[in-house]
């Protein structure tokens, strides 16, 4: 018979089976015994996070940029409830976290008992499961399926809701492995069937019209789907486009990719979107922020649409091919049957696509991502391609706050490494980006680690700097402060008659001083020329930075689809504003 | 009305909705009905009814009906979503009409009704496999299984005879012949 142990050791034994190295949390009343029982473990390092919700977004940068799940601690009541938001996160852009939380006793429960809350009511529509445990001899096999759930899949948010009793309780471990198998969100990899391959080519052949459309699925599915990913476009010469999650799958600056499409996407994406005769999506899921107006989305093609997720395939568009698979697995046959029956294919296709690759050449000839640049102040584009100049020859892992700034930093940052790019991009949460970036620095030490941010979201979760202080993470804050929440401005610019209701923030802090109190390094860049200089600077130092960018404050993020206006017609720069309709108003 | 031009947040053409009976079978654990309707409410589905229960005591599943309405969009997107969830073991759909799958809803009535009164209402309920319950001078209290649509019918019916009080299950479901749910 096994040893019997309290339910706190359980919990590490569980983690240590797991190979989990860290955990971000805060401790409290309900995890009190959890946290006694650290000191017994040495191969389980503990990252004392400022705020929960900074714990579940560092778990989160931690979780994108190694590819392994965050591991999250919190108490009871308020430690769940801060830590909601994150999950939320995650649960948006299925990132894999385990958050483990305390609960009171459980003949407490139920009492309005101090720091009580229905935790595993408030997080069952933000997790992809949850678990309160109450017995303490299931305590195992609930940790290691919670670590199976937030894996397989389509990834995302677990939490295991543990009673203060229930971790002083001696129980027996046991390591017990794939309870899931049977499930259909566990990694069905669904194996395709030559002809199924042959109908997903034939359709390739056919088409004069190609554009493949990738998003984050192809990240989450591991470096091979990549590496098979930039294979396969290579094979066919098609061009492609990619989400917002998907940047860094492939390489940013090769001449097939048209770079972002979206709201905010480049001219010749989303017109090869709107024109294209078949759309192979891989990995993304016609996001409303994508597709515009449903009905009029991409109205002449043929949709391939390859997902693990089979809820995500005809949730918001029809396609004509859905293919249920992880990427890496889909893309590995079909490159291995294209191979075996098109040998010649690039040739013939070439002479097939050139009408097409014509078109996209004249939308590419806008320019649509031009700015006019100023010697006096600095434009925040300015900022984003300098930092992309002078840190593009290092391993960058770049995290983005929301707002003006993330887009910027997508349209002009270029990435060519899947695990690099690390942004909220369903759930939208400001603060997302400085305790991201302290994830990323845990899971990359010595690589460089850059939060592109905006002064006001980045005062959301300015509290975890002491965090980056204290565990000695270089992290870079690069605020392009214009001292308005940006986006909320520009929108307030075209479509609510510059009536610009609270978003300027008065009485900002000084960054300078601010990092200063901190204890790391603050440095401020007003003019465009001393710009490279205090970036090379901001590099060098081996310390957490902030640095203070002051841009110009009036800059709008363009290109734009705007409201009212239908998916191919985009605002390219303020030279070409329009009047926006009333009905275009109403809509977010 | 003038046609819309907008990019975003349009609401797309909303196709015609079918009534379906969704079949899940569920592991019996604390939570999992909310969880069920949480996915409901939480994406906008409507649940017309439900009916619950333990069906195996050893494996402890439960079998839930549900009646539910929407485009056949929403519809798959309800089965789709409901085979995510960790608890459901699967999941049956059925349009409603469908001709190999038998339905049936329980309802209780109470009247206030003599005797004379109650023969009446004997007689129209005669074909729903009426169970008398309950009877006083004064009171008479019935069980019916039948249709939707036809309790429905007859609760409007007994209002006329008394009728104080009405509770009902929601729908239950079972294919015809040899063959189960898979």
């Amino acid at each position: 018979m096994s040893k019997l142990i309290s339910g706190a050791e359980i919990v590490f034994k569980a983690l240590e089976d797991q190979k989990v190295e860290y955990i971000f949390g805060y401790p409290g009343g309900a995890v009190l015994p959890i946290y006694d029982e650290l000191k017994n473990h040495k191969s389980v390092k503990h990252i004392l996070a400022r705020h929960e919700q900074g714990a579940g977004h560092a778990a989160e940068g931690y979780a994108r940029s190694s590819g392994k799940p965050g591991v999250l601690l919190v108490t009871s009541g308020p430690g769940a409830t801060n830590a909601v938001t994150a999950l939320t996160d995650a649960y948006m852009d299925s990132v894999p976290l385990v958050c483990i939380s305390g609960q009171v006793p459980t003949h407490l429960i139920g009492t309005d008992a101090f720091q009580e809350c229905d935790t595993t009511g408030i997080t069952r529509p933000c997790t992809k499961h949850n678990w309160l445990v109450k017995d303490v001899n299931d305590l195992s096999r609930v940790l290691h399926l919670a670590f199976e759930v937030a894996t397989t899949g389509r990834p995302g948010p677990v939490l295991v809701d543990i009673p203060k009793d229930v971790q002083f309780k001696k129980g027996k471990y046991k390591f017990i492995k794939n309870s899931l198998k049977k499930k259909l969100n566990g990694k069905v990899t669904q194996k395709l069937s030559n002809n199924e391959l042959d109908k997903f080519i034939d359709l390739m052949k056919k088409s004069s019209k190609p554009i493949f459309y990738t998003g984050g699925g192809v990240i989450n599915s591991g470096p091979d789907a990549s590496k098979y990913l930039r294979e396969l476009v290579s094979l066919t010469g098609f061009p492609i486009t990619s989400t917002l999650q998907g940047l860094g799958a492939y390489p940013g600056d090769d001449p097939q990719f048209l770079g972002m499409l979206g709201m905010h996407g480049t001219f010749e994406a989303n017109n090869a979107m709107h024109d294209c005769d078949l759309m192979i999506n891989i990995g993304a899921r016609f996001d409303d922020r994508i597709t515009g107006k449903v009905d009029e989305f991409s109205p002449k093609s043929k949709k391939i649409h390859v997902d693990i997720d089979p809820s995500s395939i005809g949730k918001n568009i029809k396609v004509d091919l859905a293919v249920v698979s992880d990427v890496a697995e889909l893309l590995k046959n079909l490159i291995k049957r294209f191979k075996e029956k098109n040998k010649n294919f690039l040739n013939s296709n070439k002479q097939k696509t050139s009408k097409w690759w014509e078109q996209i050449d004249k939308w590419r000839e806008k320019k649509s991502l031009n700015f006019i640049n100023s010697n006096k102040i600095i434009k925040p584009q300015h900022a984003v391609q300098r930092l992309y100049e002078l840190t593009k020859d290092q391993d960058t892992f770049i995290t983005t706050e929301v707002g003006q700034h993330q887009m910027w930093a997508a349209q002009h940052y270029k990435f060519n490494k899947p695990n690099r790019w690390m942004t909220s991009g369903g759930l939208g949460t400001m603060g997302y980006g400085l305790p991201a970036a302290i994830g990323v620095q845990i899971a990359n030490p010595g690589k460089l680690v850059v939060d592109i941010a905006g002064e006001a979201s980045v005062l959301m979760t300015m509290q975890e700097m002491s965090t980056a202080v204290q565990y000695r993470l270089p992290i870079k804050i690069f605020i392009l402060n214009n001292e308005y929440m940006g986006m909320v401005r520009q929108w307030q610019e075209l479509l609510h008659e510059k009536n610009y209701s609270e978003s300027y923030t008065a009485a900002l802090p000084d960054f300078v001083k601010l990092a200063e109190s901190y204890g790391c390094v603050g440095i401020r860049a007003k003019t465009p020329d001393e710009l490279d200089e205090k970036i090379k600077e901001m590099i060098g130092v081996q310390k957490p930075v902030i640095f203070d960018c002051v841009v110009d404050k009036s800059e709008n993020c363009f290109p734009m689809i705007p409201s009212g206006k239908p998916h191919n017609q985009m605002i390219l720069g303020p030279e070409e504003d329009e009047e926006i309709s009333d009905e275009g108003k109403i809509l977010v | 009305m003038p046609k819309s031009k907008s990019a975003y947040s349009i609401p797309g053409k909303i196709g015609k909705t079918e009534r379906h009976i969704i079949v899940v079978w569920v592991d019996n654990e604390a939570g999992v009905l909310a969880r069920i309707a949480g996915l409901f409410s939480g994406r906008g589905y409507n649940i017309e009814s439900l009916a619950v229960a333990e069906v195996d005591k050893k494996k402890h599943i439960s079998r839930i009906t549900i009646v539910t309405e929407g485009t056949p969009q929403v519809i798959e997107q309800i089965n789709l979503q409901l085979k995510k969830l960790i608890p459901v073991h699967k999941v049956a759909d059925f349009k409603s009409g469908e001709k190999d799958i038998l339905f049936r809803e329980l309802a209780l009535f109470k009247m206030l009704a003599n005797s004379k009164k109650q023969e009446k209402i004997k007689k129209m309920c005669k074909k729903f496999n009426l169970v008398v319950l309950d009877k006083t001078k004064k009171s008479f209290v019935i069980q019916v299984t039948a249709l939707r649509a036809e309790i429905d019918k007859l609760a409007l019916d007994l209002k006329r005879y008394g009728l104080i009080s009405t509770s009902r299950t929601g729908s239950v479901a079972m294919t015809k012949g040899a063959k189960i749910f898979n």
